[in-house]
Parts: structure tokens; sequence; C-alpha cells
């Protein structure tokens, strides 16, 4: 299998690991999209210099990979390729703001070093929660749970359409990458000469099987609703898990947890 | 059941794909759409489906194919895709077959009982909960076959069903198209598949129907298929050794 290839393999054992049956798996859809919309929302709230008032956030998902079975290897693990990208965001902070935050003993830690630490803490804690959405969630779930918040059909549609889509792209790239490796043999990845028409072919070829699993999705009659995805009831207990979480993170936004136990435990 | 009346289609300007075809298919009947690659065959299904619209008229059960009618026509007819890795678009076999019955408003027990029936039927239980990323070609395409089934159409439509199949599922796929009751239009140029599977032929030539008629006769005529791009099915080629 070559490195296409296996990314493809794993974009479709996300279906099976949502598939799977946990406590988190039998939660409604909508329960989870929200409380996970809150858990980033909050997240992202914290002031940039507010590690200590972040790291306890931490929590949440390591609770939730606990629950449902989801191993963090394989979060970090598929996740790899973008966490790089998020981490990347705060790398440069040290160097503009280097205002002295911290004293260490002799160690001073400047505030560029401390909004770097937020920053990529706070994008990691964001990708951590929407794999365990995904994960824990099948996609045509989440769909019609978006419907029943009245999302517009024609972005709930095309979030499941990306979604679907992905896959059949990488799957060309898959077929196109080795085509080409066969023939250029000893070969490092694709020559940049090579890009512009091996990109455009990409887009026209997945574009085309796009186009076919759309119809074949027509023909057998879809109209943007999604009679097909599990409805179940919103229970009690949903209620609960989202205004459980939501609170809490609220009150780890707003309460000092560190210096609360800090306090008591100098007192 | 199906009619074409006089259509003509084209992708590009200036490029007839189609050029005045007309043909029926009679309820029940068995119809092989035959020609070279290029010659229109799987253009005719997507007219017919109303993936794209032509000039002239096309007719399923006297209902015209337009715009409105398309969620009644389309009901009626199951169309097995070249490609089944673009027909199957659901994680496991079960939730692709679901999908339709679903949609067309059935409850849940009823379309599990629909997808069940078919599944026995085709000697595909295994199939059932496996992910379509993880089954074999052959299984791919019988399990596509399985998800048009349990639409209960009353006219199925196939493109290629054999093409990228070994002996042995080719022969599955055979055996299980000849065992359909319903009307079927099958595209190909497996002749000895539609030999097999079709009563009759329709012999589709650079845009044009260029010969109809019984199966048996069709397959036989040399000249016609030679001159049509295509060689005599390999069980009637009489072998010269
Ligand atoms: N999407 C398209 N855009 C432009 N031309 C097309 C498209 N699809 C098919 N064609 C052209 O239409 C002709 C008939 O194609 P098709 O019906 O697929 O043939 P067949 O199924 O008999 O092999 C071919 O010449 C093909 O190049
Ligand atoms: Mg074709």
């Amino acid at each position: 299998m070559n490195k296409m290839q296996r990314a493809m393999h794993e974009l479709s054992e996300m279906d099976e690991l949502a598939a799977g049956s946990s406590p988190v798996h039998a939660l409604h859809p909508a329960a989870k999209l929200i409380t996970t919309v809150v858990y980033i929302l909050v997240t992202l709230s914290f002031d940039k210099y507010d590690l200590g008032g972040l790291v306890p956030m931490v929590l949440w998902p390591v609770m939730l990979f606990q629950i449902s079975g989801t191993s963090v290897k394989t979060c970090f693990y598929k996740l790899r390729i973008v966490l790089p990208l998020v981490m990347a965001v705060g790398l440069f902070n040290p160097f503009f703001d280097k205002t002295v935050l911290l004293q260490l003993g002799s160690l001073s830690v400047s505030g560029g070093v401390v909004s770097m630490l937020t920053l990529m803490l706070k994008g990691v804690f964001c990708l951590m929660a929407s794999f365990l959405l995904m994960a824990t969630t099948p996609i045509d779930s989440l769909c019609a749970a978006l419907r029943k918040l009245r999302v517009p059909k024609l972005i709930v549609t095309l979030l499941l359409l990306t979604y679907r889509y992905v896959g059949v792209m990488t799957e060309e790239l898959a077929v196109m990458t080795e085509a080409y490796s066969l023939r250029a043999p000893g070969q490092k990845g694709i020559h940049i000469s090579a890009w512009g028409s091996f990109l455009g072919q990409l887009l026209l070829r997945s574009m085309d099987r796009a186009q076919e699993l759309y119809s074949s999705m027509l023909l057998r009659g879809y109209r943007q609703e999604f009679y097909y995805a599990d409805h179940r009831a919103f229970r009690r207990g949903d209620a609960l898990y989202m205004l459980a979480c939501s609170s809490v993170f609220l009150l780890l936004r707003n309460v000092r947890i560190a210096e609360l136990l800090g306090s008591t435990i100098v007192r | 059941m199906i009619e074409f009346q006089h259509v003509s289609f084209a992708y590009e300007k200036d490029r007839p794909v189609l050029k005045d075809v007309s043909f029926r298919i009679e309820k029940g009947e068995a119809v092989g759409l035959i020609g070279a690659n290029g010659a229109g065959k799987s253009t005719v299904m997507k007219l017919l489906l109303g993936l794209a619209e032509g000039e002239g008229r096309i007719l399923v059960d006297g209902t015209e194919v337009r715009r409105d009618t398309l969620p009644e026509i389309r009901r009626k007819l199951g169309f097995v895709l070249q490609n089944s890795d673009n027909q199957m678009f659901m994680p496991t076999v079960y939730e692709d077959m679901v999908f339709a019955p679903l949609n067309y408003g059935l409850s849940r027990e009823e379309a599990d009982a629909r997808a069940d029936a078919v599944l026995k039927r085709l000697h595909l239980e295994d199939l059932k909960n496996r992910y379509n990323h993880k089954i074999s070609g052959g299984e791919k395409r019988m399990a596509a076959i399985a998800t048009v089934l349990a639409m209960e159409p009353e006219a199925v439509l196939m493109d290629e069903p054999t093409s990228a199949l070994d002996p042995y599922n080719r022969r599955i796929v055979i055996n299980t198209v000849r065992e359909l009751e319903m009307t079927k239009l099958i595209t190909s140029h497996d002749l000895d598949m539609i030999l097999d599977t079709c009563g009759r032929v329709i012999l589709l030539s650079e845009g044009r129907v260029a010969a109809e008629g019984p199966a048996g006769e069709i397959l036989r005529d040399r000249t016609l298929l030679e001159s049509n791009r295509m060689e005599l099915p390999l069980s009637l080629a009489g072998r010269p050794y």
C-alpha cells in the first residue's frame, strides 16, 4: 500500500469507529454536536496568556477517550497530517513577544512562549474534540442532527458530500500516484514539473466520480433529507450530558481551578 | 414499458452522441444494448434516468421523462452502475441496501425485511454487515445489484454488469441476472453474456440504431458485428481447432 492508499483506508475506518458501541456512541448526535461546539468555543475564548486556565480543559477529551474506548494513539495517528499545521500557528510568537511573564528561578519565560503554548494547546484540544465527535457519531446521524437543528439543507448536503468525496479524491490520488511512480522509478514523490497536469487530472477525475456518486444517491430517492439515519429520540440523559458538560466548561473558563487548588494548599 | 422516440443528444455542441434513436422495450422483456466503446450505450441509460436531457421523447410506462416526472420515473428504474465503487456510498452493504427503501418512506422494519429477503435470494447473507471498502470486486458488484433489487424496481438497467469481473464472478452475475423476472435493459460488449441473458438485442453504432432483433439472429451475424467493431460471441464462433 502506498501512502495515499493508507490515508484512504484510514478515512474509511472512521466509519467503523463511529459504528462502535459505548455510552458515548449511544448519546444523541445533536447533544454531542452541541457539546463539542460549546467546548471548542470555550477553548478558543481563553486569553492568550492563560495557559494555566486552559490546561484543565484537557480533562473532557481525556474522559471521552476513556468512556468511548477510542484510542488516543489512533487519534494522533490520524491527525498527524493536520496537527503540525495547527501547531505551527503560534511558532513565531516567542520572537515577537519578549516581555517576561514568569520567573522560574533563573529561567525567565516570555509572553511569547506562553502564548505560543496556549495557541498550540487550543489547536490540539479542538482537533481532539472534533475527532472524538466523528469517531463516535456516524456522519449520517450527524447530518440528521444538523437538519433537526434547522441548519439549511444545502449546507448539510455539502458537509455530507465533502465527507464522502474526500474519500473519492484520495482514492483517485492513490491510483494516480501509483501510475506515476510506476513510470518514474526511483523518484520520490511527484516531480514539480508534473504537478499542474497531475492536479488538473485529479480534479477532473474526482469530479466525474463525485458526480456519479451523487447520481447514485439521487437515483435511490435522496432528497437532501436523512430518512435513513438513525433517528433516536432526544432523551433526558442527552440533555443532562449536554448541560453538565457545558456548565463544567464555563466553570473552567471562569474559575481559576489551578489558583483555587494552589491557595487551599498554601493555606 | 420503455420507449425512445427520435431521441438525439450531444454532450458538446457539434459532436452528437445519439442521432434520432428510437426503440421500444415491452414489459418483462430482457434487451441487450450492444455496441463498441463510445457507441453511446451509457448515454442511453443516462437519458432514460433523466441524468441528462436531450431532444425527442422518452417514455417509461407511458409517462414522459421530464424534470417534474423524475421522482416517479426513478422509482420504477433500478440502475446498476458500471463502477460499483461509485454506486455504494454508505459504510456497509446493509446500510446501502436500506438507503432507497427508507428514502421512499418505508419503515426501518420493512426496509430491514426487504434487505434480508434480497440477500437471501442472492445467497449473500454473509455480506450484510461487511464494510463496502473491504469487499472484493466481485462481491461489490453483487452487493450493488442487491441494493438495486432492494428498491423493488419495475425494470433494472445494468451498465456493463460483467466488466472487470473474473470468470467465476462473471458467471454468478449472469446467473443472477437470468433469474430476475422484471424488465431488463443491459449494455455490454460481453456478447456471450448478452446471449445468455437477453432475448432481444439493439445494436448501437455511432449514435444510431444499426440493427435490432432476436439475440440469436443478431449475435450470429458475423458481417454485421464486425462492421460495427464487434466479434461473434465465443460460444457461437465455432472452434477452428
Ligand atoms: N461527460 C461527457 N462529456 C463529454 N463527452 C462524453 C461524456 N460522456 C461520454 N461522452 C462521449 O460520448 C460518447 C458516448 O459515450 P458512452 O455513452 O459512454 O459510450 P459507451 O457507453 O457506449 O461506451 C463517447 O464518444 C464519449 O466520449
Ligand atoms: Mg459505457
